[in-house]
């Protein structure tokens, strides 16, 4: 038996490391996904006053700070009890938009879009973003400037890219100016079509990849996200919806308060990164995957136009739920187009100019729990707080916690297809990176409490040797 | 002319160092032209190279793993630059420092899990008892705080480095 270790999965964010064990014919025998890094935030928050947690939990992730803010600031409403004014849930909302479009963006053309563009067993010394900025050229500009623009867009209204304090426990600190809206809408045609050129190039080529998406993580597994009462996508708040492998729905319009009831959490040996399940299906067996995929498989519709138009060829394209983790690639673009529409409505909205945008209280409940779609998936805050309102207890779950279990058997699915321990290749390990990239998991994110994921990919023989190892 | 040899790490951070690189935006393209990245979270290489010109490190040091690496790159780089409040002076990893790692750990796997309940030990790197800066395991040549750093003043690093000084950052950076 031998053992292949890639160390660290490389063109995702953070810390992970895969082991693939093979048996003696070199066929692959047992797989595991680690997540190497823990942070403690869920610990060390304790007696901080609520109100500087979402400053402080922001820092779990540079990618998508926003979402931390968002979860967090709604769970500190929750312990102030206060409704916060329409248009500052606009105005967060707006934010939100703007953090989909710029990780998203991330996501396809400066991590995965090499493996799509250069080829999966492409030079790894070129299988990056310089290299696509090499060989295609205009592809990587309208990347660069479609990540730009959505961080333009949080930098008009929060002031600053990373870590802004614009949004606050009872809404947001500033209201919208009729110069900055300009702005914004100044740069949204450019901004809807280079996604719109992307989501065509993309269609054009998906068909090259059927081996991928065939092999690429399709076990059936539920879907969760965030929907509206009438099944319309959310990101920023709704409730939460599960589906099952044949999009029935199995819980709808979920209430924050309530996720325990349907979310269990489990240790996993072997890595940082607790295992979130589905509690009415028990673990392991409660598989369930968030993100764009999933989200499009719970939504009935996006609820803007070109967004739907692109909802409805890619259910009929793939199916009414989409099984292949390669299509979070594609369920990404579709989410960047509702993004940039939604954007464009909000600031259409006269609303969005209103002063009134904070709501202001102490403590009135002594347990809060905020609820948002990060980029990569449903993000959980739940605090508990004494009178003073120093945190007591806090919980976090993050969306590439609750894909643990699905990156798990996706890493396991293309190792079987694509490892071959007789003539190992590094296109083939790519592919096995690939897939984790396909979920595109924050590791700095899952690493709050669980990990930071330096991935590390370790080949075993059956005698315990590692007989190659990749490491990012 | 030889294009310099540019290595980023992620240790124990956010990673929004990382993003406020990235968002020097097109200018990653002028950059690309005098400069290869050799190692990093953007590109593919598996191990840290030798005979790297600038290695931009983001995070503290926190786990027996980035002890390692950081020494690692050390020895392999001829500047070392500790990118952002993390790297600079530990920052939020080091909010931690305060409680026994083993109470950290039985918080999240024991108390925080309801099934298969233990601390993960397998495949996983030992946590260090405190989140360290950098400069309390290695020289550090240029120090540059924020979190993040703003985009600006990470291209200006890049600049001077690449023109061969050390960049005079008196005024062009703040902690936070």
């Amino acid at each position: 038996m031998r053992t292949i270790v890639i160390d660290p999965v490389t063109r995702i964010e953070g810390h992970a490391k895969i082991t693939i064990h093979l048996d003696d014919e070199g066929k692959v025998a047992e797989t595991a996904f680690h997540v190497t890094q823990i942070r403690g935030f869920e610990k060390f928050t304790e007696g901080r006053p609520f109100y500087e947690m979402p400053a402080i939990t922001a820092r779990i992730c540079g990618i998508c700070p926003i979402s931390h803010l968002l979860a967090s600031v709604k769970a500190c409403d929750a312990i102030m009890s206060v409704r916060i004014p329409p248009t500052a849930a606009k105005l967060r909302e707006l934010l939100h938009c703007g953090q989909i479009t710029q990780s998203h963006a991330l996501s396809f053309f400066h991590l995965s879009s090499p493996d799509m563009l250069l080829g999966f067993d492409s030079d790894p010394a070129r299988r990056n973003v310089i290299g696509v900025i090499e060989d295609h050229p205009a592809l990587a500009k309208d990347g660069i400037a479609l990540r730009k623009f959505g961080q333009q867009v949080i930098e008009t209204l929060a002031k600053e890219r990373i870590h802004p304090s614009w949004t606050v426990p009872g809404g947001v600190n500033a209201p919208l100016d009729r110069v900055a809206r300009d702005r914004i809408l100044a740069g949204l045609p450019e901004a809807k079509a280079i996604a719109l050129r992307t989501i065509e190039f993309f269609k054009g080529v998906v068909d090259q990849f059927s081996d991928e998406i065939a092999n690429f993580g399709n076990a059936p597994t539920l879907s969760a996200g965030l929907t509206d009462a009438d099944g319309n996508l959310q990101l920023y708040d709704g409730g939460m919806r599960f589906v099952d492998a044949s999009g029935k729905i199995v819980v709808d319009q979920m209430a924050p308060q309530d996720y325990q009831q349907f979310i269990g959490e489990a240790t996993m040996p072997y890595s940082y990164l607790k295992a979130p399940y589905f509690k009415p299906l028990g673990f392991p067996n409660g598989v369930y995957r968030v993100g764009p995929l999933a989200r499009l498989n719970v939504a009935a519709r996006c609820g803007t136009p070109l967004a739907d138009v692109e909802f409805a060829e890619f259910h009929q394209r793939f199916g009414k739920v989409v099984d292949s983790s390669f299509h979070f690639h594609y369920a990404r673009l579709i989410e960047i187009i509702y993004a940039l529409e939604r954007m464009e409505m909000l600031l259409n909205d006269p609303a969005i100019l209103d002063r009134h945008v904070r709501a202001t209280a102490g403590v009135n409940a002594l347990e809060g729990i905020g609820i948002a779609e990060a980029p990569r998936g449903t993000l959980i805050h739940h605090y508990k707080v004494n009178e003073d309102g120093a945190i007591t207890w806090a919980n976090l779950i993050v969306a590439t916690g609750h894909n643990n279990l699905a990156i798990s058997h996706s890493v396991d699915q293309v190792a079987r297809r694509y490892i071959d321990g007789a003539k190992m290749q590094e296109g083939m390990l790519n592919r096995v990176s690939a897939v984790v990239r396909a979920y595109d998991p924050c590791l700095s994110c899952s690493t709050h409490a669980d990990g930071q994921y330096p991935l590390d990919i370790q080949l075993v023989d059956a005698a315990g040797a590692v007989v190659d190892r990749r490491r990012s | 002319m030889k294009k310099a040899r540019v290595a980023t790490l992620w240790l124990d951070g956010c990673s929004g160092c990382h993003m406020s690189l990235v968002d020097i935006d097109e200018a990653i393209l002028i950059v690309a032209q005098r400069a290869d990245i050799v190692y990093g979270p953007l590109v593919d290489a598996q191990e840290f190279p030798p005979d790297v010109d600038v290695a931009i490190v983001e995070g503290a040091v926190s786990s027996q793993d980035d002890l390692e690496k950081i020494k690692r790159v050390r020895e392999r780089s001829r500047i070392l630059v500790a990118l952002g409040d993390c790297a600079v002076t530990s920052n939020v990893p080091s909010m931690r420092n305060r409680l026994p790692v083993k109470m950290l750990l039985e918080r999240i796997y024991i108390e925080g899990a309801d099934v298969q309940k233990g601390i993960p030990t397998d495949g996983v790197p030992t946590l260090l008892k405190q989140a360290i800066p950098l400069q309390d395991v290695v020289k550090v040549d240029v120090h540059v705080p924020g979190c993040p750093p703003s985009a600006s003043s990470i291209l200006f690093v890049l600049t001077e480095l690449l023109d061969g000084r050390i960049p005079d950052l008196k005024s062009k950076v703040r902690f936070g």
